[in-house]
């Protein structure tokens, strides 16, 4: 399938998307409430055939935190980047992807880790890196390095 | 509807819990291996990583992009080469910077060079995994010859930093092609030795046959890469599927099996050595003259916007995505190492298993720790 042809497919099926400018590859912006719907039909659907998910990572914009999906087909080989964002820095919660690419249990753990964003009915969301008693999350921007572990 | 892989792991409290690990000889790092026991079957693994994390993401939104590439040498030292051209070829396609001819011809060889390098240091320590303590002694033979050749030609033998955004350091030693050629021809005669030695055992094959069967859907489904993967049949060569650097000038074949076992891993491994050497061959006489590097400016700043660039290490797929915001610095590296989501399939294939399976079920994977822990 062509961008053109994904964009037109997305769109279809869930409302509220928006496309944000990409210069590499297609992004997809998904209200967070129709994350798993979407992440289900892409993986499910066997025009689309998203059935490996590459990298799964968070990012802090400081505005809002995300969750940034790298998904490829490896029938059809194109390429999607996945986004879902929140405003709320106290208590960010998306859906799990886990059931649907086996790989994201622990890139969802890692991103827990490191910025604290809650993965909701996750067989097992604990510290990946960081020990389990460390308090904050090391990769958000408003993290305070008491220690002075990485600025000297 | 495709069928739903499930192997989420259910702990009770009169489960028969023993330690593998952190330092266990046979993780070749520090890798804490949780094994819940049904006599000597394992009915869980569960990996607890994290022992060298140091934080290199967080590092890197403290550094300019040149910096960058030195850290990137420190999660699969063995394949470092090819860590620090992910990150020059992401900052390069921002910043459309075309480097010469020269550069991309020397970065396939010494990508190769490494690849070689580092399948030898695997396969010597995997037939040590298992018990073959000879394999250890010719392995680490012919990755000294290559290890000379990197010495001479940047000063450094295992964490080299020759890539910079734009080209190479400095220029390729004089000596570097022969010396190069005179290794294939070497390496040629001393790699039927190694199926000599260990591939034909016995005792190794009843331990590696039939192991650890991977199906091509879980190797999709949990993004095992590398020749992990493509023993199960999953297509997932990045130096084939989307070249990068001189692969598209060069005629070699993605080697691909479907059995999935330990055996097919191990094996799938020694033949890309062999396909390493062609593509050396291929190019080592036609490196064309030119600068070794691009102009670039001594400040890099990538302009706005989100970057992923992919490569092909020896263990499977790296992936780096730059986020930028028009400074110095970038706001966001985020590291796709292969081995962290390789680790993660092995209670998948692992459980049910002897203990000593599990090492020699790790051991094809291949696993290398400071690259999960990043």
């Amino acid at each position: 399938m062509t961008n053109d042809q994904l964009k037109e497919k997305i769109s279809e099926w869930v409302s509220g998307i928006e496309f944000p400018e990409n210069k590499q590859y297609l992004e997809v912006l998904v209200p967070a409430n129709s994350l798993k719907k979407l992440a289900e039909l892409l993986h499910n659907t066997p025009e689309t055939d998203f059935d490996y998910l590459i990298s799964l990572s968070g990012v802090d914009y400081v505005s809002h935190l995300a969750v940034v999906y790298h998904l490829e087909s490896t029938s059809h080989k194109h390429f999607l980047v996945m986004k879902v964002k929140t405003e709320d820095r106290e208590n960010p919660n998306f859906d799990t992807v886990n059931e649907i690419w086996r790989t994201a249990e622990w890139y969802e753990r890692e991103v827990f880790d490191m910025f604290g964003i809650k993965f909701n009915n996750h067989p097992d969301l604990r510290r990946l890196l960081m020990d389990d008693d460390w308090v904050g999350f090391p990769l958000r921007k408003d993290y305070k390095d008491e220690i002075k572990m990485i600025e000297r | 509807m495709k069928e739903v892989i499930q192997d989420i792991i259910i702990r009770n409290s009169d489960d028969y819990i023993i330690n593998m690990g952190p330092q266990h000889p046979s993780t070749h790092g520090v890798l804490r291996l949780e094994l819940s026991l049904q006599g000597e079957k394992v009915k869980y693994v569960v990996p607890h990583i994290g022992y060298i994390h140091r934080g290199i993401e967080k590092m890197c939104e403290r550094d300019t992009y040149q910096q960058i590439i030195h850290l990137t040498d420190r999660f699969d030292y063995l394949s470092a080469h090819m860590n620090n051209e992910a990150v020059c070829l992401n900052v390069e396609n921002a910043l459309e910077v075309e480097v010469p001819e020269r550069v991309k011809y020397i970065r396939t060889i010494l990508d190769e060079l490494n690849r070689l390098a580092s399948h030898q240091l695997w396969w010597c320590a995997f037939g040590m995994d298992l018990g073959a303590l000879t394999t250890f002694f010719y392995g680490l033979r012919d990755r000294e010859v290559i290890l000379d050749i990197f010495e001479e030609s940047f000063g450094s033998r295992l964490l080299h930093s020759f890539n910079t955004p734009g080209g190479l350091m400095h220029d390729i030693h004089p000596n570097f092609q022969k010396r190069t050629k005179e290794f294939i021809k070497y390496f040629r005669k001393k790699l039927p030795e190694y199926d000599q030695l260990l591939s034909n055992n016995v005792i190794f094959q009843m331990r590696t046959k039939g192991i650890g069967y991977m199906s091509k859907e879980v190797a999709i489904s949990y993004g095992v890469t590398g020749p992990s993967g493509r023993a199960s049949g999953f297509s997932c060569d990045v130096r084939k599927n989307h070249p990068y650097s001189a692969y598209d000038k060069v005629d070699f074949k993605e080697i691909l099996d479907t059995t999935g076992d330990t055996f097919t891993r191990y094996k799938l491994r020694i033949a890309e050595m062999w396909e390493s050497m062609n593509i050396i061959e291929q190019l080592i006489d036609n490196i064309p003259e030119g600068d070794y590097t691009a102009k670039m400016k001594p400040i890099i700043k990538l302009p706005v916007g989100e970057y992923y660039q992919r490569v092909e290490t020896s263990r499977g797929e790296m992936g780096v995505f730059i986020i930028s915001d028009g400074n110095k610095f970038p706001v966001r590296v985020k590291f796709r190492t292969p081995n962290f989501a390789n680790l993660f399939v092995l209670n998948k294939i692992g459980s049910g298993n002897k203990i000593a399976d599990i090492v020699a079920i790790s051991g094809s994977l291949d696993l290398v720790i400071p690259d999960i822990d990043r």
